[in-house]
């Protein structure tokens, strides 16, 4: 008799998803599915709004990443008055930007790993599911749960002095920025009382990227056979190859480190990716036109952004780079659980980043906003935490946004978690008579590694219970476990 | 209505509101707090201070610490009449969570757990009726909010 196991929610992702695992008569994996509930009506809610708005509205799109929503629709409209892409604003409108974009990156990465991954590690992941969450990071490693905290915080506040407030931050403005830095605002962050200040960032993110590499030295096996498989990887780099959170061109690898995308204008996106729609799914899966569906997705993210450059332009963080690229002799990097390596490395390149930022006198300076001749279309690209982020407008004759299209990381990156779903499953649940909550537990880290936002972006609505079914092939559930 | 609540005027209190103003009746939380900031300007409020956010997460557990009295206000669709003032405890029972979703008692429990402080804690729930991507309040709902403002502005002015 065959059986499907359904997984929902998914538990410690941003918003919201459920997994199905499809048995047969012996109990082995047959077919898996991450299905994502994910409401796609915000493309449709911004047309007609004047096109100035878009970097505020779109904040309201999701409350995880508001910060990469704002600043990727701010670059869309940079486009669309005039100033061009990256480079066209003026250095104190770029760099302000750059600012509050890895500040975003720093407390994002923080918050994954230490409160959303790290009790798989520091707890196992077959723990008891009551301790296994940051609370029991709380109680049983303290000092790591205060420098979570303070991290998030430490980023947070960089955001708000950077996009103007906390919620519905209006720092970016077409064209460039609405404030610069102030003295005191800087020093907030260069001299701030311990430990609130970059340098003990820099300090913390250091002893993170130690961690891991400690972990995994001691768990090698687990990590390396956890969830691998060859796929593409895709992502912005600057223009020399540099690692560049927030602008650069397109560029594509494959699982040899061949380049398949190489120095591609995001402007022009449209026409080297498609969106595929399934009918099982709200989510759609991109993948690159020229290798076609089947051979053309890609991954995005922390894994991939490490895969597609050649190099990081921070010391501390290059040196961890270099660490890092040996373990694949120079090669991609295809093993899902190494994404946490690469956050962490990320997260120290962040915060150095910050540092050079903070101590730029261009952020002082008062020429915020550059205008040209008005464009009627314009795309912006980010590297938001979780992976590469689109937006594309096209306004007509009133201002007014006739057309517009996001693709959002997590979109991105929805054929790679269907791909690690489907080989923890076959891994860890072929042949089982029952499936335990370890294994249970065990698909949700595979997910948790890409770090989704499938945020309903109403908090209101709903708690998050566990939900697992197990139906036969009849459609008759057989049981049901529930948290 | 309410929940017993200890305030005095010597408590060093915050108010915090929380949710998506973009998301209609979500927005109670941050609409609610407009209207303390504004009380408090023309009011002159000594001790009483605000926040604000899409949603509460783990560096909450420190702002908190920082207080004596913390009342969190939030859209609620439970089966209240427009607003109830609830008394909170620590809570780390609420384990399935998903991190942009983080309770009150789980960023009570966090902020014992870590900062081994406890403030008192309430929140102050408004009845809220639709989520659809407008910026405006439903009038049932707008309704409740000012119900709550004037219950909690008479409390806080020892009427109550």
């Amino acid at each position: 008799m065959a059986q499907k196991v359904t997984i929902e929610p998914v538990t410690r992702v941003e918003g919201h998803g459920k997994v199905t695992i499809h048995l047969d008569d012996s109990m082995n994996v047959t077919q898996t599915r991450l299905h994502i509930v994910e409401f796609r009506g915000f493309e449709r809610f911004v047309q007609g709004r004047p096109y100035w708005e878009a970097p505020v509205l779109v904040q309201r799109l999701c409350g995880i990443c508001p910060v990469s929503h704002h600043l990727a629709a701010a670059k869309a409209l940079d486009v669309i008055v005039g100033a061009g892409t990256g480079h066209g604003l003026t250095p104190t409108g770029e760099k302000m930007r750059r600012l509050m974009h890895y500040g975003q990156m720093f407390q994002s990465h923080a918050l994954h790993f230490f409160h959303l991954a790290s009790p798989d590690f520091l707890l196992g992941y077959d723990a008891d599911p009551a301790i296994r969450n940051v609370i029991g990071v709380a109680i049983n490693f303290p000092d790591l749960a205060v420098q979570g905290v303070m991290m998030r915080k430490f980023g947070q506040e960089i955001i708000e002095h950077t996009a103007g407030k906390k919620v519905h931050g209006t720092g970016a403005i077409p064209g460039g920025i609405n404030k610069n830095l102030s003295i005191e605002e800087r020093d907030l962050f260069l001299k701030g009382a311990d430990p609130l200040n970059i340098d003990k960032m820099i300090e913390w993110a250091n002893s993170a990227v130690q961690f891991f590499k400690d972990y995994y030295m001691k768990n090698r096996d687990f990590v390396d056979n956890f969830a691998h498989f060859p796929s593409n990887h895709l992502s912005l780099v600057r223009k020399d190859g540099a690692l560049d959170l927030y602008h650069g061109v397109l560029r594509a690898v494959n699982t040899d480190g061949k380049k398949i995308l190489d120095d591609v204008d995001y402007q022009d996106y449209y026409n080297y990716i498609e969106e595929e729609v399934r009918s099982w799914s709200y989510m759609k899966f991109p993948y690159l036109k020229h290798l076609g569906k089947e051979k053309g997705w890609y991954r995005v993210g922390p894994l991939a952004r490490l895969n597609t450059c050649d190099f990081i332009p921070s010391p501390l963080a290059q040196k961890e780079f270099e660490i890092y690229k040996a373990h694949t002799n120079g090669k991609p990097n295809n093993f899902c659980l190494h994404t946490h390596w690469a956050r962490l490395i990320e997260l120290l390149h962040s915060a150095e980043v910050i540092k050079e930022l903070l101590n730029d006198p261009d952020l002082q300076k008062n020429d915020l906003v550059v205008k040209g001749t008005k464009q009627k279309e314009g795309v912006g690209l980010i590297e938001a935490p979780r992976g590469t982020l689109f937006h594309h407008y096209r306004i007509n004759n009133n201002d007014q946004i006739e057309m517009a299209n996001l693709i959002v990381s997590t979109t991105n990156n929805n054929e790679p978690m269907n791909q690690s779903v489907n080989f923890v499953a076959k891994n860890m649940m072929n042949g089982q008579a029952t499936i335990t909550e370890p294994m249970k537990n065990a698909v949700e880290i595979a997910i948790r590694a890409y770090d989704p936002c499938l945020s309903c972006a109403t908090h209101a609505l709903g708690k998050m219970p566990l939900d697992i079914k197990l139906i036969n092939s009849k459609g008759i559930e057989v049981d049901h476990y529930r948290s | 209505m309410t929940d017993f609540f200890n305030f005095t005027p010597m408590k060093k209190t915050l108010i915090y509101g929380y949710g998506n103003a973009g998301r209609q009746d979500d927005g109670l939380g941050e609409r609610f707090i407009e209207l303390i900031d504004e009380w408090i300007t023309t009011e002159k409020i000594q001790n009483v201070f605000t926040d604000c956010n899409y949603q509460l997460n783990i560096e909450d557990s420190a702002t908190i610490a920082d207080y004596d009295t913390v009342i969190f206000v939030d859209a609620s669709v439970a089966d209240i009449e427009s607003f109830k003032l609830e008394k909170v405890m620590p809570n780390d029972a609420t384990i399935e969570f998903t991190m942009h979703a983080v309770s009150v008692s789980y960023v009570l429990d966090l902020c014992q757990k870590i900062y081994h402080k406890q403030p008192e804690t309430y929140v102050l729930h408004i009845k809220a009726y639709e989520f659809e991507f407008i910026e405006k309040l439903t009038p049932k709902a707008s309704e409740n909010l000012n119900a709550a403002f004037g219950f909690l502005k008479e409390f806080f002015s020892g009427k109550n």
